[in-house]
């Protein structure tokens, strides 16, 4: 499967030397930094949006306004409901508090309505229509709201930008394959002479093929290698940053399933490389007679 | 480790059978005619048959369309028209797939050498066997001897642009030999040689005419066929066969055993 990889000294001579002098590992590198940067700024993103969109799926909260007086009683028709658990009150007081830091003194105006909030945790099957309808008769404004609908929004935007990503990394592959294939014609045009010559004493397409696969097969693995060394460095420093950013990148990490793409990316790349290449040669070759 | 090569090893040892029969004729050329794009055919209604084991002389003058007509026998070109039968196989139309194993029997001296500047003369010459999948030990042997046959021993790892236009003729000239091919087609391989060399090389195809191989000689040099006894002439003029006759100008070989 892989003996074209180890052909005999004189088959490489056919081709001449000239191995990294063109541009195509340069190339082939600048886009692997590229594509891995852009996949593993896509691959946060979706650990990122998967871990809001766990940590909210069965979040929800009980908006009570002007409901200081009520508070309790709702807290406790919110226990006592079954399915339901983690039950966390956070009374206007706090509420203020919290929008103080954003509205200043203002937060505290008796003009600002700010309700009080009841954040629980509600099992799949819980009566949450019944839950709303008691807490309605304790306090007549009472609002539920599911933490998954107000946080939507971002979450649709989080997924969004995952596939921009996706995008990103499949236009830049078309990319690194148009190079190849440009590379690919260049080296045909190149060594056209030689292969006319090999084409008139019986050589296969197969066999041409064989031998320009193999070069860019190494200039491929070479900048790949080359960029994806590159794009781990910069990896590296953003995780380094990342963790003295401390809460501000909250849960934009990558895992070991996300480490392991990372990883095979290069090699993808030198895959698709060379098989881009092969078929743009076998194409070309048989154009002749 | 043959890699890429191996897939190419020759069935040369059936060559000369097709379907367990012998071919009587190495070539068939039937009403064959070639156009380049748009122009007017620079040959016309080629009808003729080249017999296995035969030496043949193509003759005419400059523009006529030796050159051509070899590349159709080396299939290098297709017809526009007519029919060409190589090895008793119909050809003219076969898929391009299907030449390769044809291509390997049949040696081409080219006018311009044509030979790969990067590589040494002993890569050059052994270009045919490693097509045909033979490994660095196989080739070593046949290689160094043809060098040493066309004169060359001591050359053998120069590359082309060092050697002198007769030294890479007989480069050329070892490199379309070496596979002992059934057809060698020659365009004007004595044209860059001295006389004494021109007499060792047209020595060289008579003794492989003897082994077997049929041998197409397109050249000017009457020298060269009236030394060749037993050659037969075909003459070109402007892209059409003249004097069909002439063909037989001298006396045919003796049938060989086997064709």
């Amino acid at each position: 499967m892989f003996a074209w990889l180890f052909v005999a000294p004189a088959e490489r001579r056919l081709l001449g030397a000239a191995r990294f002098g063109g541009p195509t590992p340069w190339v082939i590198a600048i886009m692997t930094f590229s594509i891995m940067l852009i996949a593993a700024s896509g691959l946060a993103l979706a650990s990122t949006a998967a871990l809001v969109a766990r940590s909210i799926e069965s979040r929800y909260a009980l908006e009570v306004p002007g409901g200081a007086a009520s508070l309790a009683p709702l807290v406790q028709a919110v226990r006592s409901t079954a399915g339901v658990s983690s039950v966390e009150a956070v009374p206007e007081s706090d509420m203020r508090q919290t929008l103080e830091r954003w509205l200043g003194p203002a937060a505290q105006s008796a003009e600002l309505p700010v309700p009080a909030l009841i954040n629980f945790d509600a099992a799949p099957g819980t009566r949450l229509g019944a839950l709303q309808q008691r807490a309605r008769a304790i306090a007549p404004g009472a609002r539920l709201v599911a933490h998954r609908d107000s946080v939507g929004p971002l979450l649709h935007s989080l997924r969004l930008l995952q596939w921009v990503a996706f995008g990103l990394v499949v236009l830049l592959s078309i990319a690194a394959s148009a190079a190849v294939v440009l590379a690919a014609r260049g080296a045909l045009d190149t060594h056209r002479f030689t292969i006319e010559v090999m084409h008139g004493i019986g050589a296969t397409d197969l066999q041409v093929t064989h031998l320009f696969q193999r070069k860019i097969l190494i200039d491929a693995l070479v900048g790949s290698l080359a960029g994806a060394f590159a794009a781990a460095i910069v990896l590296l420093l953003l995780a380094s940053g990342a963790a003295l950013a401390g809460e501000l990148t909250g849960g934009a990490t990558l895992g070991l399933l996300d480490l392991l793409v990372l990883a095979l990316l290069p090699f993808a790349l030198t895959v698709l490389a060379t098989w881009v290449a092969r078929t743009a040669v076998l194409r070309s070759l048989r154009k002749a007679l | 480790m043959d890699g890429a090569w191996q897939g190419g090893r020759s069935s040369a040892p059936a060559s000369r059978a097709v379907a367990g029969r012998i071919v009587a004729t190495v070539a068939e050329f039937d009403s064959v005619g070639l156009r380049y794009g748009t122009g007017a055919e620079v040959l016309r209604d080629l009808d003729f048959r080249l017999r296995t084991g035969s030496f043949y002389f193509l003759t005419g003058p400059s523009g006529a369309g030796k050159t051509s007509l070899l590349k159709l026998l080396y299939l290098a070109q297709r017809p526009t028209r007519g029919r060409i039968k190589l090895f008793g196989e119909e050809l003219s139309e076969a898929e391009r797939e299907a030449l390769p194993p044809f291509r390997r029997r049949i040696g081409v001296v080219f006018q311009d050498f044509r030979l790969i500047r990067h590589l040494s003369a002993f890569d050059n010459v052994a270009l045919p066997l490693r097509v045909g999948g033979a490994s660095d030990e196989e080739v070593e042997g046949p290689v160094r001897e043809m060098l040493a046959w066309v004169g060359l021993a001591d050359r053998a790892s120069a590359r082309p642009p060092t050697l002198s236009g007769g030294e890479q003729q007989r480069v050329a000239i070892a490199r379309a030999v070496i596979n002992r091919p059934e057809l060698l087609v020659a365009d004007e391989p004595t044209g860059n040689v001295d006389a004494d060399m021109a007499n060792r090389l047209m020595g060289l195809f008579t003794a492989m005419n003897r082994l077997g191989t049929t041998v197409v000689v397109a050249t000017h040099d009457v020298g060269l066929i009236s030394a060749t006894p037993g050659a037969q002439l075909i003459r070109l003029e402007n892209g059409t066969l003249v004097d069909p006759t002439g063909t037989l100008k001298n006396p045919p070989h003796p049938p060989r055993s086997g064709s």
